[in-house]
């Protein structure tokens, strides 16, 4: 059977997530934590990719909706007392957020940069808000939104629809793996729609593509809101297993998340995956060394690849297979594989 | 009526801040199409120089107004010849990189200074109208945005200096077989914006205080207020600050000063959508 390319990728996903899935046989608890930590960011740098690296949006407070996903999870489990609701309520509070600022971005065709600077500003912002809730009249419902202080008694995962069954470690870590492998075959899957193809189309020329009767800032506005959606997915992850806290809209957030695709490789959804663990192991391993700051190596990291690799380092490999495949079928077939 | 005149002053005050936080990127920005997402540290860097100029006895004012724009200056410069020139032209890679450049400062000065704030005491004192009162150091600073906006305009609009700095950044090429080295001019360029921002930080010292992490309060203000502004540099800039500042102000009265940023950021981008190029790319067209 000849399997299409996408199809292909959705294989190899489900196999190594399988393998993934397995960690909770052999970890402890403490790396089961770490590793759901790291799912959730490897979430969060697929929602950026989609919209990044396939719409090319350029948004760089994706951060805004990792944080409203992780604080809509927040408040509705404890008001629920049950996360059920939670994930989907997170879900759906990213992506009614991204549609209203959508509309505003793409609605007034600002270009590239604003949008960047705009979806940035709007992250500080929210930032800002939170961080100056911290008196007791700061609540929704029985949740206290704790200002900087974050919300420390953010509830861990439990099971569909029963409050005392909490999940344990490995249960949330499960939990989160797959979603990740899902949400991948899900984009993979997504790009090859039409709607996909007219998302690619879009960002190669979008004069062009609404000549061909495309309405871009519809397909702009849709892509962007998948995206948040799933950012809003990452950020309800990342506060099932750590508790969420204004951090989650800092510009430190912000840069990651970017940081990751562009050292994973633009125009992919694997590179970003990997290069948010990379990355993320890197800063844990030199947050060990005390006089380094996490920050000043973020940095550091981030103008190199833009100066030296700008397109990251996933199109390196793909540049190594593409010269291994020439060799062994020859110039008009690769020239085919190209197309 | 006491009441009037003290909003009214404090309004021109707010106004003088965004204008002069915005400048040194306005500069950049407007001019050089370098997106500089390092603003904000920029500004930080001109902060720790003023505070540690006058803690070595230099005067206050002279730590500001000579001490922090050179300083930053001479950062910028190094960072344009390190990493900005090779990225003119690809706008979107220059905020890539000043965004890493920002973390790296804001991670660089915390190894060096400590994450506390560092301050100094204001110049000048408050004055009081009827039962209100106002700060005179803040009515300074309208005075120093007027002078610096007057100046900027004469500069670019009759001086060879300034023909040849626009003459550059219209067509590099063309300046450049005229004579010109568009790489000198464009180093030039990023100094003076650099020096702005860095006078802004040595201003804003006294006000706020200085911390590593200052920078990104002031970046988010600072380029919604010259996206807004529209393609020119200096009526822009006075244009959307003067609006965006009023409608914060009057926010901030009769709620909280962050709500007020919210407002403010909302009208930007409300007015984005009526007007996509900026209040001067679309209504005030050819203004300098």
């Amino acid at each position: 059977m000849k399997l299409h390319d996408y199809q292909r990728s959705i294989l190899w996903a489900l196999i190594v997530g399988g393998v993934a899935i397995s960690l909770p046989l052999v970890a402890e608890t403490y790396t089961l934590i770490n590793a759901t930590i790291y799912v959730s960011a490897a979430i969060f740098a697929l929602s950026l990719a989609l919209i990044w690296g396939y719409g090319g949006i350029l948004c760089f407070g994706q951060a805004a909706f990792f944080g409203l996903g992780g604080y809509a999870y927040a408040l509705t489990s404890i008001n629920f007392g049950d996360t059920t609701l939670a994930i989907p309520i997170a879900v759906a509070t990213a992506t009614i957020f991204a549609v209203m600022l959508g509309y505003f971005l793409f609605y007034g065709r600002l270009g590239d940069v604003y949008l960047g600077v705009i979806t940035l500003t709007v992250t500080l912002i929210l930032f800002k808000l939170i961080n100056s809730t911290a008196g007791d009249a700061y609540r929704v419902g029985k949740a206290r939104l704790g200002g900087f202080n974050g919300i420390p008694n953010t509830p861990p995962l439990n099971w569909p629809f029963q409050p005392d069954h909490i999940a344990t470690p490995g249960e949330t870590y499960v939990a989160a793996s797959v979603a990740l492998v899902l949400l991948y075959a899900f984009c993979k899957w997504l790009l090859v729609t039409r709607f996909g193809r007219a998302v690619i189309a879009i960002r190669e020329n979008e004069v062009r593509a609404e000549l061909l009767g495309y309405n871009s800032r519809l397909v702009k506005l849709a892509i962007f809101s998948i995206g948040a959606a799933i950012a809003g997915l990452s950020g309800a992850v990342f506060a099932t297993t750590v508790f969420v806290s204004p951090t989650m809209f800092s510009l430190g957030a912000a840069a990651q998340v970017l940081i990751w695709v562009i050292v994973g490789g633009l125009g992919t959804l694997v590179g970003p995956i990997i290069g948010s663990i990379v990355v993320q192991m890197l800063t844990s391993a030199l947050g060990t060394v005390e006089w380094i700051n996490p920050n000043f190596v973020l940095g550091v990291v981030l103008v190199a690849v833009v100066l030296v690799a700008p397109k990251g380092l996933m199109h390196v490999f793909e540049l190594l297979k593409t010269v291994t495949r020439k060799k062994r079928l020859g110039p008009e077939e690769s020239a085919h594989d190209q197309a | 009526m006491e009441f009037a005149i003290t909003t009214l002053l404090n309004v021109l005050a707010a106004i003088a801040n965004l204008a002069l936080i915005s400048s040194g990127l306005a500069v950049i920005f407007g001019m050089m199409r370098v997106i500089n997402l390092a603003h904000g540290e920029f500004i930080m860097l001109g902060g720790f120089a003023t505070i540690y100029a006058a803690r070595m006895g230099i005067n206050i004012w002279i730590a500001i107004f000579v001490v922090s724009p050179l300083f930053v200056a001479a950062v910028g410069y190094v960072l344009e010849r390190l990493v900005i020139r090779h990225l003119y032209g690809r706008l979107v890679d220059t905020m890539l990189a000043t965004w890493g450049l920002s973390l790296a400062l804001i991670g660089a000065a915390t190894m060096i200074f400590g994450n506390r704030v560092e301050g100094v005491a204001a110049p000048l004192g408050g004055v009081s109208i009827g039962q209100y009162s106002i700060s005179l150091y803040g009515q300074v600073e309208v005075w120093v945005v007027l002078v610096l906006f007057a100046a900027g305009y004469l500069v670019l609009k009759y001086t060879e200096v300034g023909l040849v700095a626009r003459a550059t950044m219209q067509n590099p090429a063309m300046a450049a077989s005229l004579g010109v080295n568009p790489s000198r001019v464009y180093s030039f360029t990023f100094c003076v914006g650099a020096a702005l921002s860095g006078l802004a930080g040595g201003f804003l010292a006294p006000l706020s205080g200085v911390v590593p992490t200052m920078g990104v309060a002031y970046v988010a203000r600072a380029f919604i207020t010259v996206i807004t502004g529209g393609l020119s540099i200096l009526v822009g800039t006075a244009l959307s600050s003067s609006l965006l500042a009023t409608i914060g102000t009057v926010a901030t009265l009769f709620t909280t000063p962050v709500v007020g940023d919210v407002v403010l950021l909302v009208a930007a981008i409300v007015l984005l959508r009526l007007l996509p190029k900026g209040i001067t790319g679309s209504i005030f067209r050819g203004a300098p």
